[in-house]
């Protein structure tokens, strides 16, 4: 398969491309803009649509006119935008239509600034528009995953009708790596049966209302089957010297990149140091997470770029078994090695 | 079409209106005399007589036609409050031979989604929007619209409606009239028979032009609501007359369809073999270059700073791409924030065997410096060792640490003897060459279409030669 | 529904009809009127006198309820339309 170096933010449009996405709309923002100009780049060259939305609203209410019509699409944005898109991210969930949302993390709240941060944790993983529904959230740490995850994205996003998020920082978006480009996808899956397609075939109807109290009750409790069902078949993780650890470091995006290199270190000391790197964030690792304790491990470190959004999952995961200390940093600064290996030592005594 | 002999429930409605909830589903929500059901029969009537039901979409609003999916035998989508034109945008975008109908209140349109269908009209998207103009919230019960009249009392306006606070009516129709793309825009009224029929007219004619794809249309309607208002249904007929038409004159805006050529939309290349080719995959090189023995990194975690301008990112690039084909794996990450914006810049750059973590590389162990800012602020994160490459033309200091091993090289001048500073990239990859071992200047050369793709064979060359330059002061210097 | 009277004439359907009158304010021939009873929802419909229309479709268009309002007109075949 032929290599490329490339950024993150491009990975994911060409894994957009190669999962047969048909549309993109979105609206500049630092940092994600790049994954707009690839799209536009790129899209347009394959007959599929690119349209620079004139909002961040007007986005996503065009990934849920597309999503409805029975195409793959997707959008990108950063922390601002997502919140505005909120609104038509929960319209989509409560329409139960597949689509892609890349969101590469900045700094926040408020206009914060353009650096790297993980301050979108609970606006994506936890839902963040009205409402009870869940977002799938895969969490690359490559661009080479920018792209395999972007295409596995598409697959769950129309496997369970549901939005799915491509959650990552401005680190694994503007970094470049070497991806091996895979095989486009041979066959798109037939949405006849409920999208919208303009024939006498398709005359359905896309919709998130239901009056009747119970009705939208019954609704939920459906939607609900359909997350734990998520959460039963799709999570997903990656261990790093977790065999014999002592220590365990948790985190997820460029925080992993990060920690990885920690772990070296701390190996090179000859302490029992290993990563639990996670890749889903809902559905959340918590059986994996949960029975740490049961083995000799000491030490449980969540590792973020956010003040402390994903300790408290992982906390809930361990159902009190053991409580997980935390190293963050915010505001566009990333951990480096060096911290977390002080933080090791002086948390164990390594 | 063959005259009509009854007149009767038009087929673009459903027989029974399944998705009503409870028993009623012979009948609108509508209040009785609202204008709402006289516009939906006017469109339904049109669908069938054209025969394009099955080909049209309807996207309902949020106000009183929230529920108007309820009625149409057509594909339905049910949009948040005010994005029915975004939403038709993609809808239309996706199924470029359908109909595409955004049937959208005054509210929904011109408040809350009011920018949503200037861009919408500014693109000239292939649909038609039916814009009811009651001059009030119906839905919410009463409030203020934006096309509520001067004085008018609302839930909202209980003194009636104050320019001064509240601003003026806004004329839609006028608004999309200064926009370019629109093929038809008009405004008309359900307060008579004659006004009705001008309704059905300006309706079918619409429909006609969205299924000849001749882009973007518009038409307001001014229509009863007798809940609103207090009044009865013919009241409110004589109330539009006197009231909303001064304010909202009834006229054809434009009408330029006929001269219009119809939107076509590209068809999307799903084919993998197709799409392959279209990304280029054919071009991409797989094969790559042994590695050289005796190279004395095995991990090179190098950062290179300098002004922008100077090539800091394409040097970092450049010795990535270069990287991976030598089969290490690489890295390559942009000093991120807002310094990216001009002054100094730097990158850093992993080439090593081992699977890479952090990208960022806050201990290098070499350090391109290409201006003295550079030099002093990256000397200190060098390892002990580490190998420090700077700019000899431009800095004139020495570096102070004694533990780091040292590599003046004029880079810069180099580059302009060669006639283009902006070689100096590439002056910086022969020097590193040179001083790691790691690569073969000769196998750079030959990777120059990739680094310069789409550059002429004159700066591949020169660009070469930038490469041969810099290896060859280190070579005979160092 | 059988024949009701001679052609053209309009057919309202009195439990559909919400009575709001504007069929009956279209009527260029005045040969709509408001029915003294009550339908089940509890409107004085709209019904037709039975002689004097001529056609003319003023009282389908103006009417919002869809299926409250037939008009068969001077050409219509029986059995057409059920």
């Amino acid at each position: 398969m032929p290599k490329m170096l490339m950024k993150g933010n491009h990975a994911a449009v060409y894994g957009a491309a190669l999962a047969g996405c048909e549309a993109y709309y979105g609206y500049p923002i630092t940092p994600a803009s790049e994954i707009a100009e690839a799209a536009s780049a790129i899209f347009p060259k394959l007959g599929r649509t690119f349209l620079q939305a004139e909002s961040e609203v007007a986005a996503i209410n065009m990934v849920y006119g597309a999503a409805g019509a029975g195409k793959r699409v997707m959008t990108g944005s950063s922390g601002p935008g997502i919140s505005l898109k909120q609104e038509g991210i929960s319209y989509c969930a409560g329409s139960e239509l597949p689509c892609v949302i890349v969101d590469i993390m900045r700094g926040g709240p408020g206009l914060g600034n353009i650096g790297p941060e993980q301050g979108d944790y609970y606006q994506v993983v936890k839902g963040g528009g009205h409402g009870n529904y869940r977002n799938i959230v895969l969490a690359p740490n490559s661009a080479q995953e920018m792209c395999d995850l972007t295409m596995l994205a598409f697959e769950l996003a129309d496997k369970y009708r549901n939005p799915v998020f491509v959650l990552t920082d401005g680190v694994i978006g503007q970094m470049m790596e070497a991806v091996e480009l895979p095989e486009p996808v041979e066959k798109l899956p037939d949405k006849s049966s409920w999208a919208v397609m303009g024939n006498a075939e398709t005359k359905n109807l896309i919709n998130s209302i239901y009056l009747g109290h119970d009705d939208l009750e019954a609704w939920n409790r459906y939607l609900g089957e359909k997350y734990a069902t998520i959460e039963k078949n799709e999570v997903r993780f990656e261990e790093y010297m977790m065999e014999d650890a002592e220590i365990v470091a948790i985190g997820y995006g460029s925080t992993s990149r990060v920690l990885q290199s920690a772990v070296d270190i701390v190996r090179g000391k000859g302490v029992k140091m290993g990563m639990l790197r996670l890749i889903t964030l809902f559905p959340f690792p918590k059986e994996r997470i949960n029975v740490l304790p049961d083995r000799n491990v000491r030490g449980i470190l969540t590792v973020e770029m956010s003040n402390g959004q994903l300790v408290d999952d992982v906390n809930l995961a361990l159902r009190g078994k053991m409580i997980s200390d935390l190293y963050n940093r915010m505001g566009g600064n990333v951990p480096s090695a060096l911290e977390i290996v002080e933080k090791v030592s002086e948390l164990y005594g390594v | 079409m063959a005259q009509k002999t009854v007149l009767r429930k038009p087929k673009g409605f459903m027989d029974v209106y399944k998705h009503k909830p409870g028993t009623e589903k012979d009948r609108t929500h509508y209040c009785p005399g609202c204008g709402h059901g006289i516009l939906h029969k006017l469109i339904a009537e049109a669908l069938e007589d054209f025969a394009v039901i099955d080909k049209t979409i309807l996207i309902s609003p949020v106000g009183c036609s929230v529920f108007a999916y309820y009625y149409f035998d057509t594909g339905n989508f049910q949009a948040a409050h005010g994005r029915a034109p975004a939403v038709g945008t993609a809808v239309s975008r996706a199924n470029p031979d359908s109909i595409v109908i955004s049937y959208q209140g005054d509210g929904d349109l011109a408040a809350i989604g009011g920018n949503n269908i200037l861009q919408a009209a500014n693109r000239g998207e292939n649909m038609v929007v039916f814009f009811v103009n009651n001059a009030i919230y119906g839905m919410t019960g009463g409030q203020m619209a934006p096309t509520t009249l001067e004085g008018q009392k609302t839930t909202t306006t209980p003194y009636g409606r104050n320019p001064l606070s509240d601003g003026y009516p806004m004329q839609m129709c006028e608004l999309l009239n200064q926009l370019t793309a629109p093929v038809y825009i008009t405004r008309t009224s359900l307060h008579d028979m004659a006004n009705i029929r001008k309704t059905r007219q300006a309706v079918r004619k619409a429909i006609r032009y969205a299924s000849e794809k001749k882009g973007f249309s518009f038409v307001e309607v001014l229509s009863m609501c007798p809940s609103g208002w207090k009044m009865d249904a013919v009241r409110a007929q004589q109330w539009i007359k006197e009231k909303m038409i001064p304010r909202f004159p009834l006229m054809v805006l434009r009408d330029n369809a006929e001269n219009t050529g119809p939107i076509e939309r590209p068809v999307p290349v799903l084919d993998p073999e197709e799409v392959k080719k279209v990304l280029g995959y054919d071009t991409f090189e797989t094969t790559g270059f042994k590695k050289r023995p005796g190279t004395m990194f095995r991990k090179v975690a190098l950062r290179v700073a300098g002004f922008g301008g100077q090539g800091i990112m394409s040097t970092g690039i450049a010795l990535a791409n270069v990287g991976m084909k030598y089969g290490y794996n690489v890295s390559w990450l942009p000093s991120y924030g807002p310094e990216m914006r001009g002054g100094t810049a730097n990158c850093s750059v992993k080439i090593q065997e081992d699977s890479i973590g952090a990208a960022e590389c806050t201990e290098p162990n070499m350090v391109i410096a290409m201006n003295q800012p550079s030099l002093e602020k990256f000397e200190k994160l060098l390892v002990p060792d580490g190998i420090l490459i700077y700019n000899s033309t431009l800095i004139d200091v020495e570096p102070s640490r004694k533990d780091i091993r040292v590599c003046p090289v004029p880079i810069t001048g180099i580059a302009d003897e060669l006639g283009d500073t902006r070689v100096q990239s590439m002056v910086s990859v022969g020097a590193f060459a040179a001083v790691t071992g790691m690569f073969d200047p000769e196998e750079i050369k030959s990777l120059m279409p990739t680094l310069f793709a789409g550059k002429s064979e004159k700066v591949r060359k020169l660009n070469e030669e930038a490469v041969q330059k810099g290896y060859d002061h280190v070579k005979r210097n160092f | 529904m059988n024949k009701q009277w001679e052609y053209p004439y309009p057919e309202i359907d009195p439990d559909i009809c919400k009575g709001c009158k504007l069929c009956v304010a279209a009527c260029p021939k005045n040969v709509l009127v408001i029915s003294s009873k009550l339908n089940s929802k509890g409107f004085h419909y709209s019904e037709y006198v039975g002689e004097g229309c001529i056609g003319c479709g003023n009282c389908f268009y103006v009417c919002p309820e869809p299926s409250a309002v037939t008009v068969y007109l001077r050409n219509y075949v029986e059995g057409e339309v059920s």
